[in-house]
C-alpha cells in the first residue's frame, strides 16, 4: 500500500498515526489543546478494525498507570495530554522509567505555571528533558515542528521506546497540535504479535516469573541498576541525536530553536540574510539527547548563538552547556501563549550584534 | 514443658494432611507473626494452583506491607505505584482479556490514595478481581491512621484516638462499590479462624471463576489484623478485631450475582 495524503490537525495526525502504527492501547483524559486526539480515536473506533483499545480514564494519573500496565504486558501503548495533565502523569512516568517500560507520551504544551493558558508554549522543556518526576532518569524527547512530524514521530517514538525499553515523549505545543497541514500517512501496520521476554502475559513452564517493578531496597543493587540506566542514557546520547540544519554552512550567527519556534526562526534566518546578516538555524529534533556535539562544532565558526523559545529561557541552558563559553549565547522568547514573529527575532538578533 | 523428641518419626506419608502450594516460593515471608497477609497469600496461591491458571494469571501488588507479594507467589506480577493497581489491572485486562487479572491492596492504598482508581475501575465494571486487606492501619510505614481506622482508635498519627470531628469517619468503601452497577460480586470476609479461612478460599475461588463470565468487577474485602501496629499479641489482635472491627465491617456478602442459580459456576 502507498502513503496517503491528508489535510489534518496535528492532534488528529497523532491519532491516525497511532492506529496506522499498530498501537495496541491508548489511555487518555481530555484537556485543551489536545482533546482532538481522544475524540478522533473514539470516533475512529479502531477496536473494530485493528483491535486497538481506547480508554477514557478517570484522570491523567489513572491514564499513565494504564500505560504502565499495558507496557508491562509488552504492548505498544500511549497516552497524550497537555501541560497540567503531564504534571499529574509525572508519578507514573518515573515508575515507567524505573521499571524500564516502553511507551509514548505526547505533551501538547500550553502556557503555565498552574492552569496558565490554553495557548501554545514551550515552557515544559525542563520537565521533559531534565526529569519531571523524581529520581535519576531520562525520557527520549522528540520535538515535532510540523503536522507531518506529529504523525511520523508516533512510529519513530515506539521504535526508540522498544529499542531502549524507555519512555519516549513527543514534546509538541498547542500550535502544532491545532494547526492543519497536509500530511503523508504511512500505510497501516499490523499490530505486533511478538511478546518481549520480560512481558507479564502469564508465567509459562519454560521461563521464570516476570516481575515489572521499580523497587529495590538493597542500596548496592539499586546503585547497580542506576548505573545500568546511566549506561543506557549514554548509548542514547551516542546513537539517537537528531537535528536539522538550515543555512549553517557559512553562518556567523546561529539560531537554535525547536517546534513552533523553529518554524518562526527559519523565516527569521531568511529575513536576516536579506539584510546581510549571515544567520543559520539549528533545529534540535531530539531534545534528549540534545545535539550538543554539533552545536559545539559550529561554535568554532560562529560569533554568537541565540536560543529562541516560547518560555522564560530553558533550552538556552543546554545551548550554553554545548558552547561552553566559546562564544556569547543569548536567549529570546515569548511566554504565556504568545508566539514570537520572525521580525521580532531578527530585531533581537540585530540588537545583540550591536550590543556585542 | 515436655521436650518434643523424635519428631522425624511422625513425618511419614500417611501423616501428611497438608502441603505447601507449589506456587508459594521458598522466600521467607517478611510478615509479623499473626498477620493475616501470609494466610491470604496461601489461599491465593492454592486457588491459582488448583484452578490450573498459573500461566493465565497476572497479579498486581501494591505499595504497603504486601509490596513484596511478587516474591512469594510464582506468577507474573506488576508492582503498582501507591493506589494505582486498579488502573494497571484495567489496562492489562483490556489488552489481555483472556487472562485472570487481580489486584491485592491494603486500606491506605485502596481507600485513601487510590480511591479514584478503585471507584472508577469498579464503576466501569472492569472484569478484574480486587482483593482488599483492611486492617485499619498503615502497617508498613509504622502504624499511622488509615481511612478505615475506627473512631477513637489510636495510631501514630492519631495518638489520642481517631477524632472523627477532625479526622473523618472510617470509610466503608466496600459498601460504596457494592452500590455501583459495575460490580458483579462484593463480599467481606476474614482469615482469622480455620472456618473463616475456608470460607474466604471458597469465595475467592468463586471470584476467579466469575472472571470467565465477563460480567464486571469482583471485590473481596478481608477484614484483617495488625498485631504490630495495634501493639497486641496475635491472639489479642484477633479478639480485638472480632469485638471492634467486625461491628463496623460486618462479614458476609454485600452483593451477589442476580441470576446466581443460572450463572454461578460450580464451586468445589
Amino acid at each position: 500500500m502507498e502513503r496517503e495524503l491528508r489535510l489534518m490537525k496535528g492532534n488528529e495526525a497523532v491519532a491516525e498515526a497511532a492506529i496506522r502504527a499498530g498501537v495496541d492501547g491508548y489511555f487518555g483524559y481530555p484537556i485543551t489543546p489536545q482533546s482532538e486526539i481522544i475524540e478522533y480515536l473514539m470516533e475512529a473506533d479502531p477496536a473494530k478494525t485493528t483491535g486497538m483499545v481506547v480508554v477514557q480514564a478517570e484522570s491523567e494519573v489513572a491514564a499513565i498507570n494504564m500505560v504502565y500496565g499495558g507496557a508491562g504486558c509488552g504492548k505498544k501503548v500511549m497516552t497524550t495530554s497537555s501541560s497540567p495533565g503531564i504534571s499529574l502523569k509525572q508519578e507514573g512516568i518515573t515508575y515507567i522509567a524505573g521499571a524500564e517500560l516502553p511507551c509514548v507520551i505526547v505533551n501538547v504544551v500550553r502556557g503555565g505555571p498552574g492552569l496558565g493558558t490554553i495557548q501554545p508554549a514551550q515552557s515544559d522543556y525542563f520537565q521533559a528533558v531534565k526529569g519531571g518526576g523524581h529520581g535519576d532518569y531520562h525520557l527520549i524527547v522528540l520535538a515535532p515542528a510540523s503536522v507531518q512530524e506529529m504523525a511520523d514521530f508516533v512510529g519513530l517514538g515506539f521504535d526508540l521506546a522498544f529499542k531502549y525499553r524507555n519512555p519516549v515523549m513527543i514534546l509538541s505545543d498547542g500550535a502544532i497540535g491545532q494547526m492543519m497541514e497536509k500530511v503523508w500517512l504511512d500505510p497501516p501496520r499490523e499490530r505486533s504479535k511478538e511478546i518481549p521476554e520480560w512481558a507479564t502475559t502469564g508465567k509459562t513452564a519454560d521461563r521464570k516469573r516476570n516481575i515489572i517493578t521499580s523497587l529495590e531496597l538493597d542500596p548496592f543493587r539499586q546503585e547497580v541498576f542506576n548505573r545500568k540506566l546511566v549506561e543506557k542514557y549514554d548509548a542514547i546520547r551516542e546513537n539517537e541525536v537528531r537535528f536539522e540544519e538550515y543555512l549553517c554552512e557559512d553562518a556567523e550567527y546561529l539560531l537554535v530553536a525547536y517546534g513552533t519556534s523553529a518554524r518562526v526562526c527559519q523565516k527569521a534566518v531568511q529575513l536576516a540574510r536579506e539584510q546581510g546578516i549571515k544567520a543559520g538555524l539549528l533545529r534540535p529534533i531530539t531534545l534528549f539527547p540534545f545535539p550538543t556535539k554539533r552545536i559545539s562544532e559550529l561554535a568554532g565558526q560562529l560569533k554568537m548563538a541565540l536560543a529562541v523559545e516560547m518560555s522564560a529561557g530553558q533550552m538556552v541552558e543546554d545551548v550554553q552547556l554545548s558552547i561552553n563559553g566559546k562564544i556569547p549565547v543569548h536567549y529570546y522568547g515569548r511566554m504565556g501563549g504568545m508566539v514570537p514573529t520572525p521580525d521580532e527575532v531578527v530585531e533581537n538578533l540585530k540588537e545583540r550584534i550591536i550590543g556585542g | 514443658m515436655k521436650e518434643i523428641t523424635g519428631i522425624k518419626e511422625y513425618i511419614k506419608p500417611e501423616n501428611l494432611v497438608y502441603r505447601k502450594s507449589s506456587l508459594l516460593t521458598d522466600d521467607i515471608m517478611h510478615y509479623c507473626p499473626g498477620c493475616g497477609h501470609s494466610t491470604t497469600h496461601r489461599i491465593l496461591a492454592e486457588i491459582i494452583e488448583e484452578e490450573g491458571i498459573q500461566q493465565d494469571t497476572i497479579g498486581i501488588s501494591p505499595v504497603g506491607c504486601s509490596v513484596f507479594l511478587y516474591n512469594y507467589i510464582d506468577i507474573d506480577w506488576q508492582e503498582a505505584a501507591h493506589g494505582r493497581a486498579p488502573a494497571i489491572a484495567t489496562a492489562i485486562k483490556r489488552l489481555l482479556p483472556d487472562k485472570f487479572v487481580f489486584t491485592y491492596q491494603g486500606d491506605g492504598d485502596l481507600a485513601a490514595i487510590g480511591t479514584a482508581e478503585t471507584i472508577h475501575s469498579c464503576n466501569r465494571g472492569e472484569n478484574i478481581l480486587i482483593i482488599f486487606i483492611n486492617n485499619g492501619i498503615y502497617g508498613m510505614t509504622g502504624g499511622q491512621m488509615a481511612p478505615t481506622t475506627l473512631p477513637g482508635m489510636k495510631s501514630s498519627t492519631s495518638p489520642y484516638g481517631r477524632d472523627v470531628a477532625t479526622m473523618g469517619n472510617p470509610l466503608k468503601i466496600t459498601d460504596i462499590v457494592a452500590t455501583l452497577p459495575g460490580t458483579f460480586y462484593v463480599t467481606r470476609q476474614s482469615v482469622h479462624t480455620p472456618a473463616n479461612v475456608r470460607r474466604t478460599k471458597r469465595v475467592m475461588r468463586k471470584a476467579f471463576q466469575y472472571q470467565k463470565l465477563n460480567r464486571g468487577t469482583c471485590f473481596i474485602e478481608i477484614v484483617s489484623n495488625c498485631p504490630s501496629g495495634w501493639k497486641m499479641t496475635p491472639v489479642q489482635a484477633n479478639k480485638w478485631m472480632e469485638e471492634n472491627m467486625f461491628p463496623w465491617y460486618p462479614l458476609g456478602d454485600l452483593k451477589v450475582p442476580e441470576e446466581q442459580q443460572d450463572q454461578q459456576p460450580k464451586t468445589e
